[in-house]
């Protein structure tokens, strides 16, 4: 690898072919907005020749993204769906990195646990453990917001969804954030801690698949009763089981958890949008959708050209590496009007990027607005603010766009 | 101009003129008719325009293209009378073509 170049804050202090918008230093320090603001006007469809993860494309346009997205043909998923490459010696695999047909098998497999008459059953669990923690939290004082409630939240919705032993849940978050943040990603976490914790989780998980496996299927609705019953998913290897773990995890544990926090972050640089929303209610249900593209909790996916293809006039050869970046078609402006603004009330609120689209697009996309739904409706029953203290600290990750910690201060109704 | 009578899942009918070349999740989303999502905005790439047609009238459409079965595949609560709405555009041929709205869309 060259000499690495460190991105300022200055997009333009660089020459257009060392932007590296794959540095996970960029979104730490929340530099990254400039260098796609340049990328989407000067080169749309962008090569990095050198970064920590070799040589790829960037597509930063919203359309240009969407016609990858559908072509899944042209861009495989499988090999994974991010940048870094897995270890020889340490492969996982899940549906998410599978094309068809066996992608759509092993999916349909766990699909119904999101299905919307599920939903409904999981409505008033959500509600009434959203209301005791936000009932928890202390009034007028600091404190963290995405240890308190983002975390608590979300890792408790994600122990129901595989009714895993609920004292223990911490470790789901725990297996989570090592399963993102390890260092040949670009994060904080060396390689065999980062092992360890999924030999770990998966050691865990094997233990509760074989009494699983002993269950009636018809009188459990959870993922691994479901997964281990399946025709299509019950043969998986230890890896593969491993694989689609980390995926419903990660999945259904980071990505709402930092829109939760993203939320009452924006609302504080937005105060206007916090008083609309304040005194009308019923414009929680076109928030939520807003919450999640100004977030965009995942900054992109990958794919892997199979064949030569042409787009916005580059050449992309078989094999290359291609990241759609969510992160930066959300703010494009010629699909979104006023991108950079934050607004609760849009037309077509669920119009963005964040869940993907086409085959993979994203399977708890309805569970993930329902959270956030029930967290507001919540939130804006109890308090009439929420101020945020100081910046939050951001994860060191270009795939994971999200808070490490939000210092916020609570005022009552 | 044709007609489509949309059925909402608790029966609530609306008989909406569509413009011809306008597909049926258009007709729908622009008339204000419930029921239908379309997050993709007609792009065939997020299945939450999924109406039921019955057989009768799927006869008169155009079979489903690689990219809408795909698509319809990964719904779980697939029917035969299953189609995505952003894929049929109206003409003539369809007045009077019977839209039924599923429960949810996901």
């Amino acid at each position: 690898m060259s000499e690495a170049v460190t991105l300022t804050e200055d997009p333009y202090s660089i020459p257009l072919e060392d932007i590296n918008v794959s540095d996970p230093n960029l979104f730490m320090n929340d530099n990254h907005w400039g260098y796609f603001e340049r990328l989407r006007k000067e080169d749309p469809i962008h090569y990095c020749e050198d970064s920590l993860f070799g040589p790829y494309w960037s597509v930063t346009k919203f359309n240009d993204i969407m016609e990858i997205e559908k072509d899944h043909n042209a861009f495989s998923s499988a090999g994974g769906i991010t940048l870094a490459d897995q270890p020889e010696d340490f492969q996982t695999v899940s549906f998410i990195s599978l094309d068809p047909p066996r992608h759509d098998i092993q999916r349909k497999s766990v699909t119904s646990v999101v299905a919307p008459m599920n939903l409904a059953k999981l409505e008033p669990v959500i509600r009434s453990r959203a209301i005791k923690i936000l009932d928890e939290v202390p009034i007028g004082e600091e404190f963290d917001w995405v240890s308190q409630v983002s975390i608590e939240l979300t890792t408790q919705m994600l122990a129901t969804l595989f009714d895993f032993p609920f004292e223990d849940r911490s470790k789901l978050t725990y297996w989570s954030d090592m399963a993102t943040s390890g260092e040949l990603a670009g994060g904080p976490t060396p390689e065999p801690v980062r092992r360890a914790a999924l030999l770990e989780c998966l050691e865990v998980f094997t233990t509760l698949w074989n009494e699983r496996a002993q269950r009636d299927p018809t009188e459990a609705n959870d993922l691994i009763t479901m997964m281990a019953h399946n025709p299509n998913t019950q043969d998986m290897d230890p890896m593969e089981y491993l694989g689609n773990l980390i995926l419903l995890i990660v999945g259904g544990n980071d990505t709402t958890r930092n829109s939760i926090s993203g939320g009452v972050y924006f609302l504080d640089q937005f105060p206007d949008q916090f008083a609309k929303v304040k005194k009308d209610l019923s414009l929680v249900p076109t928030m939520v959708p807003e919450i999640i593209r100004y977030q965009t909790p995942l900054a992109y996916m990958r794919r892997r050209a199979t064949q030569d293809y042409l787009i916005g006039g580059k050449n992309i050869k078989e094999g290359d590496k291609v990241a759609m970046w969510y992160v930066s078609g959300n703010r494009d402006d010629e699909v979104i009007e006023n991108p950079n603004e934050f607004i609760i009330d849009r037309n077509t609120p669920r119009h963005h990027l964040s869940f993907g689209f086409g085959i993979h697009r994203c399977m708890g996309n309805r569970l993930a607005e329902m959270q956030l739904r029930i967290v507001w409706e919540e939130i804006l029953k109890r308090f009439k603010r929420i101020e945020v203290v100081r910046e939050p600290g951001r994860i060191q990750s270009s795939f994971v766009k999200g808070y490490t910690d939000l210092q916020v201060v609570v005022t009552a109704k | 101009m044709p007609q489509v009578k949309f059925i909402e899942f608790n029966g609530t009918k609306h008989n909406i003129d569509a413009n011809n070349g306008d597909s049926i999740m258009v007709t729908a989303t622009s008339n204000l008719v419930p029921g239908i999502d379309a997050d993709c905005g007609g792009e065939c790439s997020c299945a939450t325009c999924h109406v039921l047609i019955d057989a009768e009238w799927q006869a008169k459409l155009a079979a489903t293209s690689d990219t809408e079965e795909s698509m319809l595949d990964l719904n779980p609560d697939r029917s035969a009378e299953s189609r995505l709405s952003c894929q049929i555009i109206m003409s003539d041929d369809l007045d009077g073509i019977v839209v039924n709205l599923p429960e949810f869309q996901y």
